[in-house]
Parts: C-alpha cells; structure tokens; sequence
C-alpha cells in the first residue's frame, strides 16, 4: 500500500494548494462588490431567466452509450495485461468479447442513436 | 561539484531514512514528509511549465500567424510575459455571481487542479525518477483523467449562467465521447508491454518505439487528446468564439488561473503520457533520461500547438460523429491486429 500513500497526499496537497493560493490572493487584491459586478454575464443584457432549464436528452443517450462502453474497457484491461500467457484462448475470447459490443454498436449506429439529430 | 553534492545529499538522506526506521511511527513520518517533499517538487515542476507553456504557445501561434506575439515584457522576446499575466491574476478582484451554486462555484477549481495534479504521480521522468510506479498505472490515469469532465460540468452547472451550462454540457460530451477511443488505444500498447505500469511500457520500449507497431494507435490518441485538453479542434467546453469562454466564463481572478493552470498542467502531463506510450520515453542515447524526457514532451506539445493553431473547431455533430464512427472502430480493430499479431510474433 506504501505506493498508494503518495496518491493520498497528491490529493489532500492539491486541494490545500488551491485554498492557500486563494488565501494569498486575498491578502491584496480588491473587493468592491456591487450588484451588476454580482449579476450573472449575458453580453451586457439584464440576465433573462435562469439557466438551469432543460437541455437536449441526446446529451443523456451519449452519456449512456458512453456507461457501457466504458466498463467493456476496464473488462479489457486485465485481459490485455495478460495476453501474452493467454495465447490463442485469449485472442478467441476478446474476438467473442468485442465481437458482442460490435454488435451493440452497430446496433445503435442503425438506430441512429449516434447521430446529432 | 555537483556529484559531490549529490553525494552528501544521498548521505544525509540515508542517514535520516536510517534512523527514521527505527520505530513504526517516526518511518511513517518519514514516508509522509517523503511524499510531501515530491508533491512540491512536482508542483514546482507544474508552475515553472505552465509559465514557459503560456509563452511559447502564444509565440508559437504568433510565428503560424505571421505576428510576433507578446514582446514588450523584459527581453529577449518578452520572457516575462506569463509571469507579468500571474501577478495580474493575482490582484484581480474575486467575483462569486449571486445567482451561483456557490459549494459547486468554489469546488470546480479544486476538482479540476487536483486531478492535473494527480495525473503527475504515474508520469516517468527517468528510470527511477516516478512519484510512485503505480503497478496500475495505466488504468489509474484513465480513472484521474476523466475528473476533468467532473470539474467542467461542475462549472458550467454551478456558474448558472447559459453560456457556461452550454459549454460544459457540450464539452462533457466531447470528453466522454473520446475518452473510450483513448482508452482503448492505450490497450494495444499495453497488450505490447505486458503491464500497466508506466515505467515497464518505456522499458518495453528499449528496442523499438511503440509509435512502429501502433501507428492507428497513435492516431486514435492524438484525436482523443485535443478532446481530452479542451483544445482546437475539438474545444467544445471552451469554443471561446460562440460561447464567450465557455465553461469558466464566470470565473475571475485566481479561480480562473486555477482553471488556466490545469488546462496547461493536463497538456505538459498527456504530452508526457503520449511520449511514454508512443516515442520510448525517457530513453536515448548519450543525453541523461530526464533531458531525453523533457526533450521529447516538449516536441510532442510544439506538435500539439500547432495542430491546435492550424486547424478549425469543427461543430459538436461533427465531432460526435467523428468520435463513434470513426475512432471508436478504429481503436477496436487496432486492437484486434494488436491481438493477431501478438499471436504470430
């Protein structure tokens, strides 16, 4: 676990780094507020409405498409770590392996789920 | 001179590290004040990059343009510019909107410079200058890489104005989208490599570059990379001539810089990571391996900028399309030739 110890305090020094840089700048930079400085930019306008509207679902359907694909890429990872002891089983197995998700690809391409409509 | 101090250096360092190990509390002080003096070290590494990076890209972009770039802050070539552009950052006025999510205003900044940070613990600058050769590597990267998107939408949602929820929505698609081609790239060379970690992939490489074996490999990663970085032509988060600054358009003074500060920390780390990969990092002849190291990165990031000035931002259907039609089956059939070719070699 010893190698996992410089990932903690990357971590915790990152966030630290961020709140003291914001620390120091504090020590000499303005602060004069008013409410157009506080108002949210629209090019100059009075802001119209709020912001957090509804957005297009393709968005959501990518996000989805992008969930599955993903855990099939970690599932690779071991197996790609390992190939070279796997041999021909391995290569037979990744071929069935991918060979699924190709269809499932396919699959949306055909229903136009991938298209920006 | 130098391997004299060197010397004494690793002397002292011995001596500490010898009677810090003498109980379990004082080593586990040792180890902790050992990875804090790296995390400086490598923050340090981060800031001087960023300074220089700022600099070179707007020279580099000013020679595609035919112009001369910055020239006036201190000579030759207006050195100091970045470094002038810091301290104006730092006295800017620091600006919350009053409408904002202000738990998501203030942590998007964090999230998205601790996970640039983080990406600098598997970074191998030398063959035995790593912050931590994570057995895991590869597979810790794609995991810290993907916090960027995190940090956009956090942005973009939190800021609650339209052109930064606009950005961050279009950008978290481009990441996501790009993210499954690089990943899948990567597996080729791992596959070559027999391991995930970052140091046996360069080791691997002693021979020959992976760059001869995983040419469609390659290319997969350097397209998934400017999805990656936010960078023309794929700058969907950002696309600072229709969304103002996209998702940071709300952001001023060191919050912003933060942001800054990341964009250009991810570059010098995937840089690094594509020469890891791809060009036999830190190896070569005669020059010491962090010399190799830095030589090469910088090559691949001169590469970068000037992809990024010469081509135009493509529209968000586009680059969808691009990503799953395009590079997502060529990134499984490099993989499938990696596999057959495995077999027979």
């Amino acid at each position: 676990m010893g190698s996992y110890l410089d990932v903690l305090v990357f971590l915790l020094t990152g966030v630290v780094f961020v709140f003291v840089g914001l620390w120091a700048a504090y020590l000499f930079r303005p602060h004069r507020p008013n409410p157009h400085k506080l108002s949210t930019y629209e090019c100059g306008e009075r802001p119209f409405g709020g912001s957090w509207v509804k957005f297009r679902v393709r968005y959501y359907i990518f996000a989805l498409v992008f969930v599955i694909f993903d855990v099939e890429a970690v599932f690779l990872y071991p197996w790609a770590v390992i190939y070279r002891e796997l041999g021909l089983f391995g290569l037979v197995e990744m071929f069935v392996f991918l060979g699924v998700l190709v269809i499932g690809l396919i699959y949306a391409w055909k229903k136009k789920v991938l298209q920006w409509v | 001179m130098l391997t004299d101090i060197a010397a004494r250096l690793q002397a002292l360092f011995d001596q500490v590290h010898l009677w810090c190990s003498q109980s379990a509390f004082w080593s586990g002080v040792f180890a902790v004040g050992w990875s804090l003096f790296k995390v400086v070290l490598i923050i340090a590494f981060m800031v001087v990059n960023v300074l220089v990076l700022v600099w070179l890209e707007r020279k580099v972009s000013a020679r595609i343009q035919s112009r001369l770039g910055p020239m006036r802050v201190s000579r030759p070539h207006g050195w100091a510019q970045s470094l002038a552009d810091m301290v104006k950052l730092l006295g800017k006025e620091d600006i919350i909107p009053r409408s904002a999510d202000r738990a998501l205003f203030v942590i998007a900044p964090i999230v998205s410079f601790t996970a640039a940070l983080l990406v600098y613990v598997v970074v191998p600058m030398g063959p035995s200058a790593v912050v931590s050769d994570l057995n895991i590597g590869m597979l810790y990267l794609a995991a810290v890489t993907s916090f960027t998107v995190m940090g956009v939408l956090m942005a973009g949602w939190g800021s609650n104005s339209k052109w930064t929820l606009l950005g961050a929505m279009r950008g978290a698609a481009s990441i996501i989208s790009y993210e499954i081609p690089m990943v899948l790239a990567v597996l080729g060379v791992v596959m070559l490599a027999g391991s995930l970690s970052t140091t046996a992939i360069v080791q691997a490489q002693s021979g020959l570059w992976n760059i001869v074996l995983q040419p469609i490999g390659f290319l997969v990663f350097l397209a998934a990379l400017f999805a990656e970085l936010n960078r023309v032509p794929f700058d969907m988060a950002e696309a600072e001539s229709e969304l103002v600054s996209g998702f940071n358009t709300e952001y001023s003074g060191l919050r912003f810089a933060f942001f800054f500060l990341a964009e250009y920390a991810n570059l010098v780390a995937l840089s690094a990571i594509g020469v890891t990969l791809y060009f036999g990092g830190w190896q070569g002849p005669v020059l010491p391996p962090l010399a190799w190291f830095l030589i090469k990165t910088y090559a691949f990031i001169v590469l970068v900028m000037w992809i990024r000035w010469t081509l135009p931002r493509v529209r968000i259907d586009q680059l969808l399309s691009f990503g799953w039609k395009v590079l997502l089956p060529a990134s499984l059939v490099n993989l499938a030739v990696t596999g057959i070719y495995l077999l027979w070699v």
